[in-house]
């Protein structure tokens, strides 16, 4: 049993019922009988959560569905995911939060929160229905895929979520520092004859919005963290207290700007923002060891052949990662970057707490019973093709990981278990 | 898609080093082996011969077929690859289409598809995004030319500067070229940085700022200034890029008399270069802007004999693609 969140790292037995955690027995005391799961040389982790999910649906169910989603969900451990609302219609509107709050509950592999938009249709010109969106039981908003680029906008998105109680999930790129780029504008960029993306288009834009979000009151989340400066003043931010998070992605932590080149620039390895250079990755581990960043989301971006068959600067941003993600992070304890603890805690508590939620992210008597169970031991190797994402878009394609999710239990029923979820 | 190595594992872009395609196809000069180049050059020369006689027809690549799949509008490279592959023999059939994905309803990956399932030779590729010759050439099994991609490569232009430079000043060992305009967005400058590196020759690019290369002193090897003036009395040779209107919106330069006055060649600063100093120029020219009228058509410039020459360092490419290595 490793929970982080509460200290807990030793043998033992998690006692469940209703849907709930009852107790945690020391190892040899618990009783034994109908509906004990076996789970000797295997570690018991409180379920997965990760908070930055496109699962597409509605209107690119070609990609990506709520089904689809959670299936691939479940087989990376996630029991709770946040959906991102730049679908087609956007989520901006009750009535699409609720219809996705159903189909969820229909399907119930997982939880699927969704993050309601925080302007009309994406456009970043008037405010969504944020209040009947929460109303209908939206987790946060985000204009996510665009910055909000207008400074008022936001200024009263930040007023009007902060009566909610809800956070705002900024996606931080000025987009006129972009100006068209498709990858990291550096020495990389320069000798493969793309046009850049500069680090300053985040970071001059976390700065505008740490200043927005402080004067006028709002928790400030950033989405998918990955320059240095960005890191930097988030750390400071936090150090003169003020309630800001941040998570960073998967292939922010292990991809630098050389794969572009290395993949004979593949689109599967154009994301927003773009895969930065060795310092900034290097920024974005520190960050992860000292707590400026307190979540590894993926932002599992699924695109279909008509996305990605294209040159690179045609193609779509963004990639794969529910199936990957824990694995990842379990390479990053062998390499030294954190300890498992860690790794645990910024796929467990740490997103929890970044949302908010107290009934799930520990194994805790009376939390939720989201368990997620790893073989340390088992090597395997990344195929796209025997995942449960419609969609194959990953760059880690090929890579040998240790150590991979063989059971997810979901408000106590396994809902994936020997390479199949549960429907 | 090929594998990608994680942090730790290749950790600077000298870890890349071929990227040029060759011997199979040709996508960029970055790597493109020095005997190679030299060999493309000396084999273009022959082609210069050809290319004066009365019958200019080879019957070298006779029954071959030859796409040239054109995304970007071009007349001057499209005639010249089109001229080439007519007078090696081969069947040249133009294709073009728009680039943009989802405007054309088909990917480019159907469009490679497609032109593959016609079984051609080659296809020499123009796009209007980097890295599309790579794409094109991972879903297709014939050679692939670049015929330039995006603001990436233009390796045929590189060699047909090559030959051009060689046949006034020899060997280029020891040389100074300055490339002067946008270098950040051109595939010529791109393609002739590293080209003229792999030949000897040192690279002093001339621009303001905003259109030098990012982190150029790591990416790069070529100098950077922004004095013209200072470094053409030790040029043996000066190419001139065209100045794209469009670039005007992107606010890299205020307005086209300014860069007339701070870069444009005008006939004082041809007289700083030394006495065998040549003028070269990719075409098609702006007078009045990066070159003025007396220079372009003055004694120095070189840019009708870039264009013959062209089609030359073309025929010598699809001989030695399509009628090489096959015994």
């Amino acid at each position: 049993m490793i929970d982080p969140g509460q200290g807990v790292d030793r043998l033992g037995d998690v006692e469940i019922a209703d849907g709930h955690v009852v107790a945690l027995h020391p190892e040899g005391t618990a009783p034994v009988g109908e509906g004990t799961l076996d789970a000797k040389g295997l570690w018991v982790l409180p379920g997965l959560i990760d908070i930055h999910v496109h699962l597409r649906e509605p209107g690119q169910e070609y990609k990506e569905d709520l089904l689809s989603g959670s299936r691939a969900a479940v087989a990376g451990g996630v029991t709770t995911l946040v959906c991102m609302p730049n679908t087609k219609p956007a989520i901006d509107k009750r009535e699409v939060v609720g219809l996705l709050r159903r189909r969820a509950d229909q399907i119930g592999l997982c939880d699927i929160q969704v993050c309601g938009a925080i302007s009309r249709g994406l456009k970043g010109e008037e405010l969504a229905d944020l209040g009947e969106m929460a109303e209908a039981g939206a987790a946060c908003f985000s204009d996510d895929g665009y910055p909000v680029m207008n400074a008022g906008l936001l200024r009263r998105a930040f007023e009007y979520a902060s009566d909610l109680n809800l956070m705002l999930m900024l996606h931080e790129e000025e987009i006129d520092l972009s100006n068209g780029g498709s990858m990291h504008e550096g020495a990389v960029s320069s000798r493969a004859g793309l046009r850049g993306i500069p680090a300053a288009s985040e970071s001059s834009l976390i700065a505008r919005d740490l200043e927005i979000a402080h004067e006028f009151g709002g928790r400030m989340h950033v989405c998918h963290m990955s320059t240095k400066r960005g890191v930097e003043l988030v750390r400071a931010a936090k150090a003169r207290g003020w309630p800001v998070s941040a998570e960073v992605t998967p292939h922010h932590l292990f991809l630098t700007d050389l794969a572009v080149v290395e993949s004979d620039y593949h689109g599967h390895t154009k994301m927003n923002p773009p895969l930065r250079s060795r310092e900034h990755v290097q920024a974005l581990r520190e960050g992860l060891r000292d707590g400026t960043i307190e979540a590894i989301a993926t932002d599992h971006a699924p695109h279909g052949d008509v996305e990605k068959e294209e040159a690179f600067g045609c193609c779509a941003f963004g990639v794969t990662g529910l199936e990957t993600s824990f694995a990842l992070s379990l390479r990053l304890v062998d390499e030294g970057v954190i300890d498992l603890s860690r790794a645990v805690e910024l796929h467990t508590a740490g997103p929890a707490n970044v949302m908010g939620w107290s009934d799930r992210g520990r194994l805790e008597p009376g939390r939720r019973a989201d368990l997620c169970l790893v073989d340390p031991e088992v090597v395997w190797t990344v195929d796209p093709n025997e995942g449960f994402s419609k969609s194959v878009n990953t760059p880690f394609v090929g890579w040998q990981l240790k150590g991979r999710v063989c059971t997810t239990i979901f408000e106590g029923n396994i809902v994936y278990q020997n390479g199949r979820p549960a429907r | 898609m090929r594998g990608v190595s994680g942090l730790g594992q290749l950790d600077s872009l000298e870890g890349l080093t071929n990227r040029s395609g060759w011997p199979h196809s040709l996508f960029s000069t970055d790597g493109l082996p020095r005997d190679a180049a030299l060999e493309i050059i000396g084999t273009a020369r022959e082609m210069v011969e050809v290319g004066r006689r009365r019958v200019k027809k080879l019957p070298t690549l006779r029954g071959r077929t030859v796409i040239n799949a054109f995304f970007e509008n071009s007349t001057r490279t499209r005639v010249s690859f089109e001229l080439a592959g007519k007078r090696m023999g081969a069947d040249v059939i133009n294709f073009s289409a728009a680039a943009s994905s989802g405007a054309k309803g088909e990917t480019l990956g159907d469009t490679a598809r497609t032109l593959a399932a016609m079984n051609p030779d080659l296809i020499v590729i123009r796009h209007p995004e980097g890295g599309a010759p790579w794409f094109l050439r991972e879903r297709v099994g014939c050679a692939v030319i670049n015929a330039g991609d995006g603001i990436n490569e233009h390796p045929t232009q590189a060699l047909l500067d090559a030959l051009t430079l060689m046949e006034q000043l020899g060997d280029l060992d020891g040389r100074t070229i300055a490339i002067v305009g946008d270098v950040a967005h051109s595939r010529v400058a791109r393609s002739n940085i590293h080209l003229l590196h792999t030949l000897g020759a040192t690279v002093i690019c001339v621009s303001p700022s905003t259109m030098r290369p990012a982190q150029m002193d790591q990416s790069l090897k070529a100098q950077w200034t922004d004095d013209l003036d200072a470094v053409l009395p030790r040029c043996d040779a000066v190419m001139m890029l065209r100045i794209q209107r469009e670039r005007l919106r992107e606010s890299l330069f205020p307005h086209n008399r300014e860069f007339a006055i701070r870069f444009g060649l005008n006939p004082r600063r041809a007289d700083l270069l030394p006495a065998h100093g040549i003028i070269l120029h990719p075409g098609p020219m702006n007078r009045g802007v990066e070159i003025e009228p007396a220079v372009a058509d003055g004694d120095r410039a070189m840019i009708l004999s870039q264009v013959e020459n062209g089609v030359a360092v073309r025929m010598a490419l699809q001989l030695m693609l399509l009628a090489r290595g096959e015994g």
